[in-house]
């Protein structure tokens, strides 16, 4: 029978070869997938995987769309990787724009160069203050924090919704939903497109948080933290300073997401500003293995994909279904191909479980394997 | 060793596979492309269902002369612009933004293609290329008000409502200003849900209403949850958006239907003759773009009469439901003694007419 | 006395699909694995009874198909996150995805249809007692099995050999092991019995609540079910407590905008989630108290050749 023997340490060779194969395995499946649908296949697969690539307003969407996701999954690896379960960055998102754009309206229509930056320390001090509540609970009143953050997004959601609805709307918007476009917007990148700034501080943040885990000591801490919580409290370090600095840091870099959008590609507060990328980017997050590098891949491969995926639907008419069922399998096939790296597959003859010397799950763990104790 | 060429093997192929795929090419268009955006699934049986209706009256109208595409389940957030912008860079020549949200992103896009030609349902905001258009709802409102008046028994009709926006609020006022000309006693009572489309949460809403007295359901919601409650009930209801009786076959009383078919085809002829050009349009009853649902049989013949005399009144231009005197919910006045109400105050409207009982949310 | 009866009877009706789906994941958490796919097997539950009952008319098979689907979606995770040992959280949330998407492929064609009216049980006499009789002879069977799942999984998990060796395998999968229990097969079972709950949670809604189908019409209550069972502290009869506190704010809500209370709609949407942020606190402040019944290997990795 097929056995998975853990390996002595991860494999280089799969950690790259991975990602491939899954995509592999998912072109493989999405030709299966569109061929029943009765749609050409192959041009489906060319539609999702290269179309986008092959204009600079395509390449450009993809660094909007992989802005926030990166964005966000960064701040989350942090946090990930020190065992906080921060999984309200949607409501962290919602806050962010929210707090942001507050600070854009009360100022209207006075502008000038430092209403943006005012405006994104907003963002992230939204962000932060409602992380602050779960980081609050969990280390004053040992709430868990996966419930609490996730609780809060429905809240906050419905906070900014009310909002938009009342006090932001647009005085001469004839009381729709949504507040009045900003006065001012985020600089944009590519003459022509709508690609913003927001993806340069992207790439710093990946930056910086590459700096913090592998090169600094308190990242040392936060992965102490999250491997090995006994150790880090033996070992000296504070665990509630830990815990809020992961959940200040991942609610700021999720409000800044929010105000980014809001005062990017829509420049404006509304309702539905809130799209889901809190979620996405908790999968963008261990798709990248926790890992900054990897995130900022993950976080364009999933935009690419969802941007492909609306391609697609345009070009032949497929419901959006196809393209959800479709990601759906990528993600699978993501998550699937990882054990490669630390687990090797072995065709072994039918043998006694418990005989097994290696029976044991002294296997190494990686990183990316550690998790949520509540 | 192994291992490693055989990473580079599969790295390979996938690279291979992928660069052969480069090859394959769309199809030239040739034929004027016409594409409509949705906020919801085709397959919701309401809004974005209606609005599908009217892309399929295209293809029925205008055969192998155009093209048609459509992206469903877009959300109103940051995604629009770019769904909008790709359909105008992949060469359509109309493009349908059907919900209020994408309003600036259909703004925007059309801002960057001259030559595209844009229509905005339920928006403000006009361009040399963007037209809006929109419906009264509010005069089928006017009409299901009339029937609820009569056929109540306990005087109280429950209202499911989504958000207040003066379309919804529109509509409240409206139907409760007909049913009261016809029956001095009604009250409503309205349950704010603050969502376009949560099933279970209407039937909740609606098992409140019910609860609580109501004995005819009206609804400003997307999803046919209510009417399934009512029929499951043996109580009456409106239909919303699209005819429901499948789901109420003996609860639906009537239903204001979104008919977007002569719109569309309307406008789409003006595009192939060349004649297009912007516009807001606020069709009605007349036009054919608000319509009513066959009558259930258990209207009385009293009731059939005096709807439809309401129904042609509206479309010959004698009847306007908003019509004076009437007084905000705060008593001060609104409308003077046949003064009728101007579109401007309608499409901004957010107070109850005097009558309505509890405080519109802010 | 009357409304009361009938707020009572709305709040256990929209509280029922939580508590199937609560109970199963309980179920799952309790033996260690973390499913946080809940929304997508329930809207694969709802499309799969739907599509069943139109097509057979039996209610039966489209509960017995509901189970099915949404047990084989548990079993998906499990190959990711048992087999394969992806991460659990990121596995959970892939799945929901997939699932949302899957339900609304499988379920095009289904949207215009409406499944036959839900059974009801009517016991001749007792069901006309006033106010109880109501409440508790006149409601479909679902309600009262989720009450019975309640029961049965409460008396498995705290009073049976099979419970204890859930329990422990979820405190402690190494040791379990070592006494030489399947660990991975034994939660493959535990997480394909809260599939199948969370699949019947979604069919209450599709084939009982509101019956019939449209794309997305759980509408989060996978995620409530979620908060529900870490707001029980994974005790069953906590899960029932919170599932009908929960349903009962949701529908007080309504009735008291009916009414004409005079608050903020979307403000009064909110109290449900911060009604369970509250007691939550409350509960946890009890360290001692909640770590006796967390599961201690929850969302934990295991290795072993079996």
């Amino acid at each position: 029978m097929l056995r998975l023997e853990p390996r002595r340490e991860p494999s280089r060779i799969m950690f790259y070869v991975t990602p491939f194969l899954a995509i592999g395995l998912t072109l493989v499946a999405g030709i299966v997938l569109f061929a029943a649908l009765d749609k050409p296949p192959l041009p489906a697969m060319r539609l999702i995987f290269i179309e986008p690539l092959t204009s600079l307003r395509g390449v450009a969407e993809l660094l909007v769309k992989g802005t926030p996701l990166i964005l966000i999954a960064i701040g989350l690896a942090i946090s990930f990787r020190g065992g906080v379960w921060n999984i309200g960055a949607e409501g962290q998102f919602a806050i962010g724009a929210l707090a942001g754009g507050t600070v854009a309206l009360a100022f209207y229509p006075t502008t000038g160069w430092w209403l943006l930056p005012l405006m994104s320390l907003a963002g992230m001090a939204g962000g932060a203050a409602w992380a602050a509540i779960p980081a609050l609970l969990r280390t004053r009143f040992n709430a868990n924090e996966i419930l609490v953050s996730l609780m809060l997004v429905y809240v906050a959601v419905l906070l900014l919704s009310s909002l938009v609805h009342g006090a932001l709307r647009d005085p001469d918007g004839l009381n729709f939903p949504e507040s009045r476009l900003f006065q001012t917007s985020l600089p944009i990148l590519i003459e022509g497109t709508r690609a913003h700034v927001g993806f340069l501080v992207g790439l710093v943040a990946v930056l910086l948080s590459w700096i913090l885990l592998e090169r600094h000591v308190l990242g040392f801490k936060i992965k102490v933290l999250g491997q090995a919580p006994r150790a880090a409290r033996y070992g000296g370090f504070s665990e509630k300073g830990l815990i809020w600095f992961c959940f200040l840091v991942s609610g700021g870099c999720a409000g800044l997401a929010g105000l980014f959008e809001a005062a990017g590609p829509v420049g404006q507060l509304v309702p539905a500003l809130p799209s889901g990328y809190g979620f996405t980017a908790i999968v963008v997050a261990f798709l990248g293995r926790l890992n900054p590098l990897g995130v900022l891949l993950a976080g364009l491969l999933l935009a690419l994909t969802s941007i492909g995926g609306e391609t697609a639907q345009i070009a032949m008419s497929l419901p959006s279904a196809t393209t959800a069922v479709f990601q759906g399998m990528l993600l699978f096939f993501l998550l699937a191909a990882d054990v490669l790296v630390n687990y090797r597959p072995r065709w072994i003859a039918q043998r006694s479980a418990a005989a097994d010397p290696l029976a044991r799950s002294e296997a190494p763990v990686g990183t990316m394997q550690r998790l949520p104790i509540p | 060793m192994r291992a490693s060429r055989l990473a580079k093997l599969v790295a390979g192929s996938a690279v291979a596979g992928l660069m052969a795929l480069v090859g394959w090419a769309a199809h030239a268009q040739t034929k004027p492309k016409v594409s409509f955006v949705y906020v919801g699934p085709i397959g919701d049986h309401g809004w974005s269902y209606q609005h599908h209706q009217g892309l399929q009256a295209l293809k029925a109208e205008f055969g192998d002369k155009i093209d048609t595409n459509y992206v469903e389940n877009v959300p109103e957030g940051p995604d629009a612009e770019r769904v909008i912008d790709q359909l105008a860079a992949s060469g359509s020549s109309i493009i349908f933004t059907t919900s209020f949200g994408f309003m600036n992103p259909t703004i925007k896009v059309a801002a960057r293609y001259a030559n595209v030609k844009f229509e905005h349902a339920t928006g403000f905001k006009q361009a040399p290329n963007v037209a809006t258009y929109n419906a009264r709802f509010y005069e089928g409102r006017h009409v299901i008000g009339l029937i609820a008046g009569k056929m109540t028994k306990t005087n109280t009709v429950g209202y499911i409502a989504s958000f207040p926006i003066p379309e919804v609020v529109m509509g409240i006022n409206s139907a409760y200003l007909a049913a009261k000309s016809v029956n001095p006693n009604i009250k409503f009572k309205i349950v704010w849900v603050s969502t376009w489309f949560d099933p279970g949460k209407e039937t909740d809403a609606a098992k409140a209403l019910v609860d609580q007295g109501a004995d005819i359901l009206m609804q400003h919601t997307d999803s046919p949850a209510a009417m399934k409650f009512a029929e499951e009930k043996g109580i009456y209801a409106f239909g919303q958006a699209s005819d429901m009786a499948s789901f109420g076959p003996n609860a639906q009383l009537t239903s204001i239907v979104d008919n977007w078919r002569p719109y569309y085809i309307r406008r789409v002829k003006a595009l192939l003759e060349g004649t297009w050009q912007t516009s807001d349009t606020w069709d009605g009853i007349k036009q054919g773009t608000v319509s009513l649902a066959p009558w259930s049989r258990k209207l009385p013949a009293d009731v059939v009469k005096l709807a439809e005399t309401a129904r042609d009144g509206i479309a010959a231009g004698t009847l306007h439901p908003f019509t004076g005197p009437i007084n905000k919910q705060d008593g001060s006045p609104w409308l003077k003694e046949g003064e009728k109400a101007s579109d401007k105050d309608l499409l901004s409207m957010n107070f109850y007419v005097a009558g309505i009982e509890g405080a519109l949310p802010k | 006395m009357e409304l009361l009866a009938n707020i009572l009877i709305s709040a256990m009706i929209a509280a029922t699909p939580l508590l199937f789906a609560a109970i199963g994941e309980l179920v799952a958490e309790r033996s260690g694995v973390l499913n946080l796919s809940v929304e997508g097997m329930m809207i694969v539950g709802a499309i799969a009874g739907f599509s069943t009952v139109i097509a057979t008319k039996s209610v039966l098979l489209a509960l017995a198909a509901a189970i099915a689907s949404g047990a084989v979606m548990a079993a998906l995770f499990g190959v990711l996150a048992l087999t394969l040992r992806a991460n659990q959280v990121a596995s959970g949330l892939a799945l929901s995805m997939f699932g949302l998407g899957l339900s609304a492929l499988w379920g095009q064609g289904y949207s215009g249809l409406s499944a036959p009216a839900f059974p009801r049980l009517f016991v001749p006499g007792l069901s006309d007692i006033p106010f109880l009789g109501k409440l508790l002879f006149g409601q479909d069977g679902l309600i009262y099995l989720s009450l019975t799942m309640v029961a049965a999984v409460a008396w498995v998990l705290d009073r049976t050999r099979l419970g204890l060796i859930v329990r422990a395998i979820g405190e402690n999968h190494d040791a379990a092991h070592a006494i030489g229990y399947r660990v991975v097969a034994l939660r493959y079972l535990a997480l394909m019995f809260g599939g199948a709950m969370a699949g019947l949670g979604g069919a209450y809604l599709s084939l009982v609540q509101t019956p019939l189908w449209v794309e997305r019409m759980t509408a989060g209550r996978g995620w409530i079910a979620l908060a529900l069972v870490a707001f029980a502290a994974w005790r069953p009869w906590r899960v029932l407590l919170g599932a009908y506190l929960f349903g009962g704010i949701t529908i007080l809500q309504l009735h008291s905008q009916a009414l004409g209370v005079k608050i903020d709609a979307q403000l009064l949407s909110m109290l449900p989630y911060l009604a369970t942020i509250v007691v939550l606190v409350v509960i946890s402040r009890d360290v001692v108290k909640v770590k006796l019944t967390a599961p201690q290997c929850l969302g934990k990795p295991f290795h072993a050749a079996d």
